[in-house]
């Protein structure tokens, strides 16, 4: 006997009238029904409409946007229909929502005892004198250690996966019947994700929950729902249990999109889905898919497929979904085969390098202090042959980004050496680097929004490298940056454009292309994927792995994403507190014998398929400076010797040919 | 890769959509039709003022408006009508040369202290605070008591001292901006410091100074009047709104009209002013709160 839905969508569409005064949807005719216990997830590209309709479910929409036709209900409520005092107290009462950054979302000048305080007294029924017992409780619920401390602390003392913690023990405070989660964990590292997707799924549990959870990553989405709803430009085009959809998927779409995601499991790079999704303000005649579709015909481009209901339980827009098994992986690319690899000679060499942040100061100079904090990045070194793709990895605050400023001269090393192909040091800041080694380093930054200037057209963006090393201009230059847009794959008609006008991953190809035009020798990528969608992941990398190829570039890749690294890099460097854990070729480092820090890292991801359960081995306590002495990763390492880890550097183990291990634990039990 | 043309429109450089947003508000409409009639009035009043502005006639002496002299007649028997006319050529000429030179000079050190940063930005607007902390009519002063009057020294100090708040508003403009990435590859491309104030800065504060410019222009427009009314400004017998009210005010009680009709020139031009500055703010989506007087 099906339960009663318990929150329910039915024929919504949402939209807002555009200058031109044209209506202009945004959700087209969306059903949707969540009983107790079930947890949804939400799925698609940015832009698909995802945040709109979870926000929709509590009857909020966003400036500008209203409803066009459908009903929404909350447990039998109009929430469409519903009296301004009586949503409010539905809201944070019986419904609770779980934004993406609580760090902003938590009042900065309250202590975190006083902020739930509040929920309580706002959507509870206990007496104001058991506030203080209830703050602890709910604390000791989302399994923060030492909840009675931390009632005294202000949001900033504590780490993202500790702030959003306490925004979850916030909306649990009103005990509710269901939870919103829009994107709960992007933005933290992988070993914090991990263990809150676990509290939520226990949660989700003991207290039979409705919930809606709204994410771009399909291995959260695997972890904690049972079923999932795919969403297309507004529309659903396929709904299934989170086996049906993930494992087997009825719809190109998701296909392409689990095909784009990169998994540990593979050593090549994923495949990409080409294309972009229609803009909400274009019309469509048929299939919104199909420009992108393989499978597409001449019926997909002339009509709409409907939502087909299938025996199994699922539903599918499309025409052609009996036919999904034509589209199986195409035989693997070869993957990464790069000639130049073999090449002996170093393209950047990094010896004992350090960096410190804290500059000690007169005073502790002069008293020999010992307060001196221990440095940023300590005794780095890395020899990077020419044409290799160097992967560093670790969570934030493991001094990736440093190491890549400091290559850069953007932050001065402490100690050390930087030298670029043998013989050119790079020991000073870009001010005063010569100008034929400035053009030999260039960067992509993470965010294209943030890395182009708004105000440039594409034209004026590529004229800076060649202008500044190359001199060009006229005509020379015109038809060397048409030249390099091609190369990015983006064509000429992109001159003219400003940042604003193009997608999230043409803005990061205009990146590309900006430091592919002062032919550098080594690129700097600072997690260069992490601000796109998994499908423009794909093609970005696959981008990068051909100019790699075609033109024998270095590339040092830094990323949070152990599986995008994986994907691309030929060796890779893990880590923590900036000192290597463990450094070697790809397929060495994500296999046996693991340093223990590395084991955490792995073991942490979540894999897009529901059958897969994390391994947590390390607690999620995020350290804010490295420890004085020993290894760095003594306080998380749940394989700690013994004092030995506190007092010696761990030694440097050859456990094969380039892979080396910092780690006290003998060679054989890693 | 295929395209969408329609979600691309062709970039016309940003004049046309900023104008048309302009224009779809009230404030801008209105605002620009004011600015735009005291401009045309500045230029054609010296051939359609119906009498010469320095003519004077003692018959009519403090006579209130009537046929031949629709706003009356000042204390020296001058016709108001005529004067209120060509009030506001000397002030519009003044401020239209000095409010652009006080934002460029005022930018460009605003985006430099911002680009610099550091103990020597700290340093310098300290100074520029203890500056701002006078009151802008003593400093003024000291200026035109010290040089004299006359165009020649009121343009200069005018669009020194005006200049001084936009290095405030340009520097913070800067601090918003130089953080971004785009910045720091520019610097890390090796950029001269010029280059990124000029490509990478410049476009991205311009619309915060033009706003600020707009607005300085209405402030400054209120310095001069009041500079005129000291005596300070221009000198008789050429007409200017401030010096008019300055000179009308004993009479107040019985010829109203000598004061009113400068009174309605100089404001709605500053109206108008502030008006479109309001809408080329929000027609460029910049959150202005309303800034007191310095």
């Amino acid at each position: 006997m099906p339960q009663p839905a318990f929150i329910e969508i039915k024929n919504l569409s949402v939209g807002y009238t555009s200058r031109s005064g044209k209506s202009i949807l945004v959700l087209r005719d969306i059903n949707l029904s969540i009983t107790r216990g079930d947890s949804i997830g939400l799925v698609g590209e940015s832009g698909s409409g995802k945040s709109t309709l979870a926000l929709a479910a509590m009857g909020y929409f966003k400036r500008g946007l209203h409803v066009i036709s459908g009903q929404i209900h909350f447990d039998g409520i109009d929430m469409l229909n519903i009296k301004r005092n009586a949503l409010q107290r539905l809201r944070g009462g019986r419904l609770a929502l779980i934004p993406q950054n609580s760090g902003q979302s938590l009042t900065p000048n309250l202590r975190i005892g006083q902020q739930i305080t509040e929920a309580l007294r706002l959507h509870s029924n206990i007496p104001a004198t058991d506030f203080h017992a209830g703050v602890i409780d709910l604390l000791s619920q989302v399994r923060l250690p030492d909840p009675v401390g931390l009632t005294d602390r202000y949001p900033h003392e504590l780490s993202g996966g500790q702030q959003q913690r306490v925004a979850i023990a916030m909306a649990l405070a009103s005990n509710p019947e269901a939870l919103l989660l829009d994107e709960p964990t992007t933005g933290l590292d992988v070993t914090t994700q991990g263990h809150i997707m676990e509290l939520l799924r226990d949660l989700a549990k003991d207290r039979n929950l409705a919930m809606l959870y709204v994410s771009h990553d399909l291995g959260a989405i695997a972890r904690v729902c049972n079923k999932v709803m795919v969403l297309y430009a507004g529309e659903t085009v396929l709904t299934g249990s989170a086996n049906q959809v993930l494992l087997s998927p009825r719809h190109p779409y998701a296909h392409g999109l689990l095909a784009s995601i990169p998994r540990l499991n593979e050593a090549s790079l994923p495949q990409a889905l080409d294309g972009r999704p229609p803009m909400p303000s274009e019309t469509i005649t048929g299939c919104a898919f199909a420009d992108r579709c393989k499978l597409a015909d001449q019926t997909c481009r002339s009509s709409p497929p409907p939502l087909d209901h299938l025996e199994s339980g699922e539903t599918v827009r499309c025409f052609h979904h009996y036919q999904i098994g034509q589209l199986n992986r195409k035989p693997q690319k070869s993957a990464k085969s790069n000639p130049i690899a073999a090449c002996k000679n170093s393209a950047l060499s990094l010896s004992n390098l350090s960096v410190s942040y804290s500059q000690p100061g007169l005073l502790s100079k002069l008293f020999r202090s010992q307060d001196i904090p221990p440095s940023t990045v300590e005794r780095i070194t890395i020899d990077i042959k020419k044409g290799e793709t160097l992967g560093l990895v670790g969570e934030s605050g493991s001094g990736k980004s440093t190491i890549l400023k400091t290559i850069a001269g953007m932050v001065p090393a402490q100690s050390g050496n930087i030298i670029l192909n043998q013989t050119e040091p790079l020991d000073t800041m870009v001010e005063k680097r010569p100008a034929a080694y400035l053009r030999q380093v260039q960067i992509i930054f993470q965010n294209p929004d943030d890395s182009l200037n708004p105000r440039h057209t594409v034209a004026q963006i590529l004229a800076q490298p060649l202008r500044l090393y190359y001199g060009l201009s006229g005509t020379p230059l015109r038809d060397r940056s048409i030249a390099i847009l091609e190369q990015v794959r983006l064509g000429e008609h992109y001159l003219e454009r400003l940042p604003s006008q193009l997608s999230g991953g043409e803005k990061q190809r205009v990146a590309i292309a900006r430091a592919f035009a002062a032919d550098p020798e080594i690129i700097l990528c600072d997690e260069v994927t992490s601000a796109l969608d998994v499908s423009v992941q794909a093609a970005v990398l696959d981008l990068l792995d051909a100019l790699k190829r075609q033109d024998g570039t270095t590339y040092i890749f830094v990323s949070h994403d152990l599986a995008v690294v994986k994907a691309i890099s030929d060796r890779v460097a893990v880590l923590y507190q900036g000192r290597i854990c463990e450094i070697g070729p790809v397929a060495a480092v994500y296999s046996a014998p693991f340093h223990p820090y590395t084991d955490a890292l792995i073991g942490a991801v979540l894999e897009p398929d529901p059958d897969v359960a994390p391994r947590l081995t390390a607690d999620d306590v995020v350290e804010l400076s490295p420890p004085k002495t020993g290894c760095p990763f003594q306080r998380r390492c749940p394989r700690k010797l013994g004092s030995i880890c506190e007092t010696n550097i761990p030694p440097a183990q050859k456990v094969a040919p380039g892979h080396i291990i910092h780690c006290h634990i003998p060679q054989g039990d890693l | 890769m295929t395209l969408s043309s329609a979600s691309y429109q062709q970039e016309k450089g940003r004049f046309v959509p900023v104008m048309k947003d302009i224009l779809a508000r009230p404030s801008g409409r209105i605002g620009l039709t004011l600015v735009f009639l005291h401009i045309l009035l500045a230029l054609l009043s010296p051939s359609i003022a119906p009498y010469d502005y320095k003519l004077q006639n003692s018959a009519l002496m403090l006579s209130p408006p009537s046929t031949e002299h629709w706003l009356g007649a000042d204390h020296l028997g001058r016709d108001i009508l005529s004067r209120t006319l060509m009030g506001g050529r000397e002030a519009l000429l003044v401020t239209g040369i000095a409010t652009p030179l006080a934002v460029m000079w005022g930018g460009f050190i605003g985006i430099l202290f911002g680009l610099v940063g550091g103990r020597v930005d700290e340093v310098l607007m300290r100074v520029v605070d203890a500056f701002l902390s006078l009151p802008w009519i003593l400093k003024m002063l000291v200026l035109i008591v010290t040089f004299g009057t006359g165009i020649g020294v009121l343009i200069p100090t005018l669009t020194f001292f005006y200049g001084i708040p936009v290095i405030r508003v340009a520097r913070a403009a800067t601090h918003d901006i130089i953080a971004r990435d785009f910045v720091w590859a520019a610097k890390a491309r090796g950029h001269s410091r010029i280059s990124i104030i000029w490509r990478e800065l410049l476009p991205n504060v311009l619309d915060t100074l033009m706003v600020e410019g707009a607005m300085r222009w209405s402030w400054m427009l209120l310095a001069f009047s009041s500079l005129s009314f000291l005596g300070f400004g221009v000198s008789p017998p050429t007409p200017d709104w401030g010096l008019m009210i300055s000179d009308a005010r004993g009479f107040m009680s019985f010829a109203p009209w000598g004061v009113i009709a400068p009174v309605i020139g100089l404001s709605t031009l500053i109206i108008g002013i502030n008006l479109s500055a309001d809408a080329l703010a929000k027609a460029l989506g910049i959150d202005r709160a309303q800034k007191a007087p310095m």
